[in-house]
């Protein structure tokens, strides 16, 4: 299949085929043959009646189900409304928020294709030019300036022509659900293009002209998150008797005595997880609240609309529903009147909250807001818990979320703690700033319609996996336990699934955790064996 | 004849300073957009630059005093301007072919302007061009003005064959790049030929532009070199127009968006824009956004389409 060349043209095919399929021979290697699972484990293929159903005419996944049109007018005024969300996303009035880089991305990009080989999907995909980082941006830079630059024979001369129909946007709008938003590819492009941006901006067309986007993060997601107060569908009431019964299992377990307080007004500190947590991890936001009270912190938790879940699935899709939201948590902190907002082990919430809604709040809804990271490695670093770290005597590894790190510039600080309280800690290579996406960004992570999961992880998360492996290249041996620290919510929902789709703690005993845990694991005032050597 | 080339040359170089000055206007007046920094920012604090961190690292950074390290942007734009340091970490077979076109560039860039400075110098004062700085000037500008033109053929030939024959850059290469390309080749060529082999009584950089300066319609000026200035009036001319403007862009790349980290509660003039451009009223068509044209950004903000009320 390697050797099948798709053109930028081929987008507007009328055949209702994908455009590539991907052999399992097609990807890069991992380091450890014998970790691939792809011979053990076939790709699941989509299903006729799904194929008939939905537009799934991109590649061997579909992760929008967007229905099929019925007629030929049907398909004309979904392109209609394609070119008017088009026009909208370069006028002031529409996408003030984004029309700077947008623009320059459009005009400025050199083809030089230096981005390509920093893209995770693209590599693991055996290169595939579909995933390229520079093929969706060429479409829409082809688009723009044929239908909103109104340019003639001599711009399509000088900027490529393209022709838009119903099969380009219905391809357009998977191909915007196959990039993690992770941003490493602008990371290294010398002009300073943003490929990503141009996957978050077509979402945005479809989701804010014509109502498309991914059921997980708009229905289930920023939906319900509006009107219930989370997306995973916990109202006030539940989520405190959750995290009631989540105090009682921790002061069980610690042999401390746990209370999370809840609607303190005029706290020090209004911490927001990401409620996922307290469903899928309760052990985090367990540890937080005994690190927080035995640091001696004056911090509250809120039961106001929004303000107990961090999510801001709106960052990777949708302006209207991430301003709505952000002001859901900004209100949630001013109505308590605490003195800083400190957003919990979740990436894509510290980006959403901290650096992007910054010019979104103003006056008294800009409440300032810190990273749990900060907070934690002041509360370690200047002692103001004992600590013992012959506790966490095992390998760890520290993936480093996107939007925390190469997005925020929140770096130093849980590396400084897992060096103090890790005696085997050691890095995936590259790391930091440079580091790669756990493949589950941009939403991907909750997603999983239809076979998209066999991509999410064979694909998307297949660089990560490589990272993982290599890191713990000594001790692979399943008898020696070893931790993978994923401070971030949604990152921790992908190598849950992935890890168990490659079998990784059958294998080679890999488990994955936050950082708190380790931190309670740590502390010398709770009982030994904070953290469970089973997978969860 | 000479008159003619002269007015050209003046139209072309308007043309260029007027499709720069649209460019920057287009790009300065943009509304503010949201944050969305990429890091390393280089104007963190030294040991922050170091592994790529922010200021939010530090407890409380609300309540410390702004930090703008001025020499941590000087230490990455300067490589970057110069040497394209991004395209030799990132690209190092591109790098061996734009290097030397771009660097050849900026040589021919310098030795426009030593010719300049010695056409200057040789009004001013009659008759220096062939002594002490002025002759030193020439010499210089012959040499950078040869090294500029060989470095900056072969760097677009290159640039040219990699284009052509490399998959990758080949389906999405237009004939527009190609002829940009070629465009930069045949007129530096033909530059480089009409000084390199007009004859002894070929006028120099300097003497062309002591002459467009003072409109000297009296010298004469051979075809082939005519020619060359003519194509790289143009060419200047034409660069504004194309994304290879991005000398002007990449201002607003690095500066405007990857570095800027200020936060609005910092800025009054952040918070003006913000209130000014909340006050637009966007038309997005999905039922969710609620966006009739009538309500603004502030009115869809402060609606929850999942209940129907405002906060």
């Amino acid at each position: 299949m390697k050797d099948k060349k798709i053109d930028l043209k081929d987008m507007s095919r009328t055949e209702r085929e994908p455009l590539v399929h991907l052999e399992d021979g097609d990807l890069m290697p991992l380091p450890v043959p014998s970790a691939d699972v792809v011979t053990e484990r076939r790709w699941t293929p989509l299903s006729e009646q799904i194929r008939e159903k939905y537009e799934c005419i991109l590649d061997d996944t579909c992760a929008v189900n967007v229905p099929r049109p019925q007629s030929k007018e049907e398909e004309e005024e979904l392109v209609r409304k394609f070119l008017s969300g088009l026009d909208k996303l370069f006028s002031k009035e529409n996408n003030w928020t984004f029309l700077l880089p947008l623009v320059l991305t459009m005009e400025h990009c050199a083809k030089c294709q230096t981005c390509s080989e920093a893209c995770h999907i693209y590599e693991a995909s055996g290169r595939n030019e579909l995933y390229r980082p520079t093929f969706r941006s060429e479409i829409m830079r082809r688009l723009y300036y044929k239908y909103v630059k109104h340019g003639g024979l001599l711009s399509a001369w000088q900027h490529g022509d393209i022709e838009v129909n119903w099969p380009l946007v219905a391809r357009l709008i998977e191909l915007s659900y196959r990039c993690n938003l992770c941003r490493r590819c602008a990371q290294t492009c010398p002009i300073g293009a943003d490929n990503g941006l141009v996957a978050h901006e077509l979402r945005k067309l479809f989701s804010q002209e014509m109502g498309i986007a991914a059921k997980e993060i708009h229905d289930s997601g920023s939906m319900l998150q509006l009107k219930v107060g989370s997306s995973t569908g916990m109202n006030a009431l539940v989520v405190k008797d959750n995290i009631e019964f989540i105090d009682e299992d921790m002061s069980e377990k610690t042999g401390i005595k746990v209370e999370t307080p809840w609607d303190v007004e005029g706290a020090d500190v209004l911490l927001i997880h990401n409620a996922g947590e307290i469903l899928a991890w309760p052990e985090n936001p367990g540890a937080f609240a005994v690190i927080l009270n035995a640091a001696g912190i004056k911090w509250t938790l809120s039961s106001e609309l929004a303000g107990y879940d961090s999510i801001n699935y709106g960052v990777w899709y949708d302006d209207a529903q991430f301003a709505r939201v952000a002001l859901k948590h900004a209100e949630a902190a001013r109505k308590l009147k605490v003195k800083k907002i400190v957003l919990g082990e979740c990436g894509h919430a510290h980006k959403s909250l901290s650096v992007i809604a910054d010019r979104v709040l103003d006056g008294e809804y800009n409440i300032p807001r810190e990273s749990s990271m900060t907070l934690l490695h002041d509360i370690v670093m200047n002692g103001r818990i004992k600590l013992d770290p012959s506790r966490n005597d095992f390998p760890v590894t520290l993936h480093d979320p996107c939007n925390l790190v190469r997005l925020m510039g929140v770096v130093e600080p849980q590396r400084e703690i897992l060096r103090k309280i890790c005696p085997k800690f050691r890095e995936m290579e590259p790391h930091g700033v440079d580091n790669y996406c756990c493949g589950g960004g941009s939403g991907f992570a909750i997603m999983s319609p239809n076979n998209f999961s066999d991509w999410r992880f064979r694909v998307a998360g297949r660089k990560k996996m490589e990272q993982i492996l290599n890191a713990f290249a000594d001790c692979l041996d399943p008898s020696i336990p070893k931790y993978l620290c994923a401070p971030c919510s949604n990152c921790k929902g992908q190598f849950r699934d992935m890890l168990a789709y490659y079998d990784m703690w059958e294998k080679y005993r890999i488990l994955y955790g936050g950082l708190v845990e380790l931190i309670v694991n740590a502390m010398v005032d709770v009982k030994p064996g904070f953290i469970e050597w089973e997978w969860h | 004849m000479t008159a003619a080339l002269y007015l050209f040359l003046y139209a072309m170089i308007l043309v260029f300073a007027a499709g720069c000055a649209v460019r920057i206007y287009r790009y300065a007046t943009a509304p503010m957009h949201l944050r969305w920094e990429l890091y390393p920012v280089p104007h963190e604090e030294p040991h922050r630059v170091r592994h790529g961190g922010s200021y939010f690292e530090a407890p409380d950074w609300w309540t410390r005093p702004v930090h703008f390290n001025l020499a941590g942007e000087l230490k990455f734009m300067i490589p970057e301007m110069i040497f394209l340091k991004g395209l030799w970490e990132f690209n190092r077979p591109m790098w061996r072919r734009s290097f030397p076109f771009h660097f050849g560039l900026y040589l021919l860039i310098g030795t426009a302007a030593l010719a300049a400075v010695a056409a200057v110098l040789d009004l001013i004062a009659a008759g220096t061009s062939s002594t002490g700085l002025g002759w030193a000037i020439a010499r210089l500008y012959t040499v950078t003005g040869l090294a500029g033109a060989i470095l900056c053929v072969v760097g677009a030939l290159g640039l040219l064959h990699r284009r052509l024959t490399d998959p990758k850059l080949r389906l999405y290469t237009t004939p527009g790049d190609i002829f940009n390309l070629v465009f930069f080749v045949v007129a530096v060529a033909l530059l480089f030929a009409g000084f390199a082999f007009g004859g002894p009584d070929t006028p120099g950089p300097a003497a062309i532009v002591r002459g467009l300066v003072r409109f000297d319609t009296g010298l004469e000026i051979p075809a082939t070199l005519a020619v060359g200035l003519a194509l790289a009036g143009l060419l200047i001319a034409y660069i504004p127009m194309t994304h290879m403007s991005h000398f002007i862009a990449k201002w607003f790349t690095y500066h405007e968006i990857r570095w800027d980290d200020q936060p609005i509660a910092r800025s009054r003039r952040l918070a003006r824009k913000l209130a000014e451009q909340l006050a637009y009223r966007p038309t997005w068509a999905a039922a969710h956004v609620g966006a009739d044209g009538s309500k603004t950004w502030a009115d869809v903000a402060t609606t929850n389409p999942a209940q129907g009320a405002k906060r």
